[in-house]
């Protein structure tokens, strides 16, 4: 059963995310994984070894598409060439959905690599909404947004994050990846109560979660996925999973990469906390 | 929600504040950014405390980023350009073992800065970061002298390998698809993922001393994650220059793996011909016509040649294009 209208993949459990160094063991290992995440970008080429290994994966799993560079958030249109390269991969993954981040990252086709921050404004909200709904009528597969961490606010910005997550979801009619690390992140580098963002985003569009670990500075926090998941980002996961139900939920750890049992077992903690919400409500 | 708390070096009534009520404020509050975001850091890593007009930074930063109660606007803003250059000079240090062999870390962290100021990403993959690298070295030679010759060799080597690894491989052809064909009629395609090369330089074998003694790998995986800035060791162990050799490379891939594979001469100018789009015949005729070897049964050879290439895969169907 969906937990939401949103969340039609309730089933999906606890995924991981598909890393490089894990190839070898995943194939021939063959280890049980609800479901792995693959970073759209690193599969969209031509042929090689990164195709073998995704088709020798969907053998064996069920892959859900994460995009790190569509760029919903760009004043710039959305490239048609990225659109077909993502719809071709689309159809050879068959992913359920799909997802890529609230931010922006090109400007008159450069790129940034990185996921720099909306101001948060209803012109910025209604020109992320409309390249939302261009890539989900192109690409013809359901998607979710990712709120992102960030180190930067907006003099221009008119209301809050979660204010401007809402406005676009609800603008481009989509789902929401919500990502409890990166609350926890903003909430730190930005004075905001990680709860409130989590009580106020409309908890009908939350299709998947994000747990990662993050890195303490001096003067701020980065978002890192080097580390395993911190206890605050632990009680803001079950916080979350109180407010939308059970949830596909997906650990990120993409550098310091440590073994793939390790990465799994981190991963596998979130259960914890969806079986006791499921044994309170039984 | 607490609120931010402003500092003294938040806001300078010079420069006036960003407004975004419209695409087009968007867009020059993101061009803006990223034009912060892509300028070179200082020799300290930090941000550029003035602007390309001679403007302090901060009063430009201050302008639409808001500060909080433990940085300036300067300093947030700063934090994103320290990560798009650790992230984009620890991909090329990865991807460029042979160069930064052939410089040395320290030149290699120049040159590739210089490229990436004048050249930004303009690829959605940072797989493509060092494509126009090459060019850019031609048209400044100056950043790899005395050795540009031997560094030209080594980057169009390590860009090689990278369109080996994952560009496009087309239904290969076999001896039989082509049992019946008449070679001055006959064209053959070759794989797009197969790269020739002339080289002067044995790059070859002085990359593999080097691949062994660092373990470098090629980077297969963009992250949205970013790792320290990459930085000169101070242990870089020294292997011997390659000698001055003229040797011809096919750099390709097998069963997904990859692999570069000296060429004759002969055979090199024959594959060369006919990825122009001549025929079989002429192609093998253009090969003969550049041999300097006597002795040889060139029936013989040419035909060893094409069961060789063709057993790899590197023949497909013409296309024009």
């Amino acid at each position: 059963m969906p937990a939401n209208s949103f969340n039609n993949f309730t089933e999906y459990g606890i995924g991981i995310g598909l890393r490089v160094p894990h190839y070898r063991h995943i194939l021939a290992e063959k280890p049980v994984v609800d479901w792995f995440e693959i970073i759209s970008e690193n599969f969209m080429v031509d042929g090689g070894r990164p195709l073998e290994v995704l088709d020798l994966i969907l053998e064996q799993y069920r892959v859900v598409q994460h995009g790190v560079a569509m760029y919903f958030g760009s004043a710039d249109r959305l490239s048609r060439e990225h659109l077909k390269k993502l719809k071709r991969l689309v159809k050879r993954t068959k992913t359920p959905w799909l997802s890529d981040h609230l931010c922006w990252g090109s400007v008159d086709g450069r790129y940034t690599h990185d996921l720099l921050p909306m101001p948060y404004t209803f012109a910025a909200a209604k020109a992320t909404a409309d390249n939302i709904r261009e890539a989900r009528d192109f690409l013809e597969v359901p998607i979710c947004v990712e709120n992102v961490s960030s180190y930067a606010e907006f003099h221009a910005s008119e209301m809050t994050e979660w204010e401007f997550l809402s406005e676009v979801v609800e603008r481009a009619d989509c789902g929401i990846l919500l990502d409890v690390n990166n609350i926890y992140v903003s909430a730190q580098n930005h004075n905001f109560d990680p709860y409130a963002y989590l009580n106020n985003v409309p908890h009908d569009r939350v299709g998947q979660i994000h747990i990662a670990g993050h890195s303490k500075f001096e003067k701020y926090i980065l978002d890192t996925h080097d580390h395993p998941v911190l206890d605050p980002v632990w009680k803001l996961y079950a916080h979350a999973v109180k407010r939308v139900g059970r949830t596909a939920t997906l650990l990120e750890w993409d550098d310091s990469i440590p073994s793939f049992e390790e990465v799994h077992h981190e991963a596998l903690k979130a259960n914890q906390f969806i079986e006791k919400l499921e044994n309170a409500a039984a | 929600m607490k609120r931010s708390k402003p500092t003294s070096s938040s806001r300078s009534s010079k420069t006036p504040r960003l407004e975004v009520r419209s695409r087009a404020e968007l867009k020059a509050l993101q061009s803006l950014m990223a034009t912060a975001v892509f300028r070179p850091l200082t020799a300290h890593d930090g941000m550029e405390p003035r602007w390309i007009d001679g403007r302090k930074t901060s009063d430009l930063a201050s302008a639409f980023i808001k500060p909080n109660d433990r940085l300036t606007s300067f300093d947030r803003l700063e934090i994103y350009n320290r990560v798009y250059w650790f992230r984009v000079l620890d991909c090329l240090y990865d991807d460029y073992p042979g160069l930064r062999a052939v410089l040395g870390e320290r030149k290699f962290m120049k040159v590739i800065t210089a490229y990436l100021a004048k050249y930004p990403s303009a690829s959605f993959t940072l797989r493509n970061l060092g494509s126009r690298l090459e060019k850019f070295l031609r048209d400044e030679p100056r950043w790899i002298a005395p050795r540009a010759e031997l560094a030209l060799d080594m980057i169009r080597f390590e860009w090689a390998q990278v369109v080996a690894f994952d560009d496009e491989a087309k239904p290969a052809i076999t001896p039989d698809d082509v049992l019946d064909a008449r070679p001055e009629k006959l064209r053959l395609g070759l794989q797009p993922y197969l790269s020739l090369l002339e080289l002067n330089y044995e790059v070859d074998e002085f990359l593999l001393a080097v691949k062994k003694s660092e373990f470098a790998v090629l980077r297969s995986e963009a992250s949205n994650t970013f790792e320290a800035m990459p930085r000169a060791s101070g242990r870089e162990k020294r292997i011997r220059l390659p000698k001055r050799k003229r040797i011809h490379l096919a750099v390709h891939r097998h069963d997904n793996e990859l692999f570069y594979k000296r060429l004759d001469p002969e055979g090199f100018v024959i594959l060369e011909v006919l990825r122009g789009g001549a025929s079989v015949e002429e192609a093998c005729l253009r090969g003969l016509a550049s041999t300097k070897r006597t002795g040889v049964d060139w029936s013989e050879e040419i035909k060893a040649y094409f069961n060789n290439w063709a057993s790899l895969g590197w023949f497909c169907r013409f296309s024009k294009k």
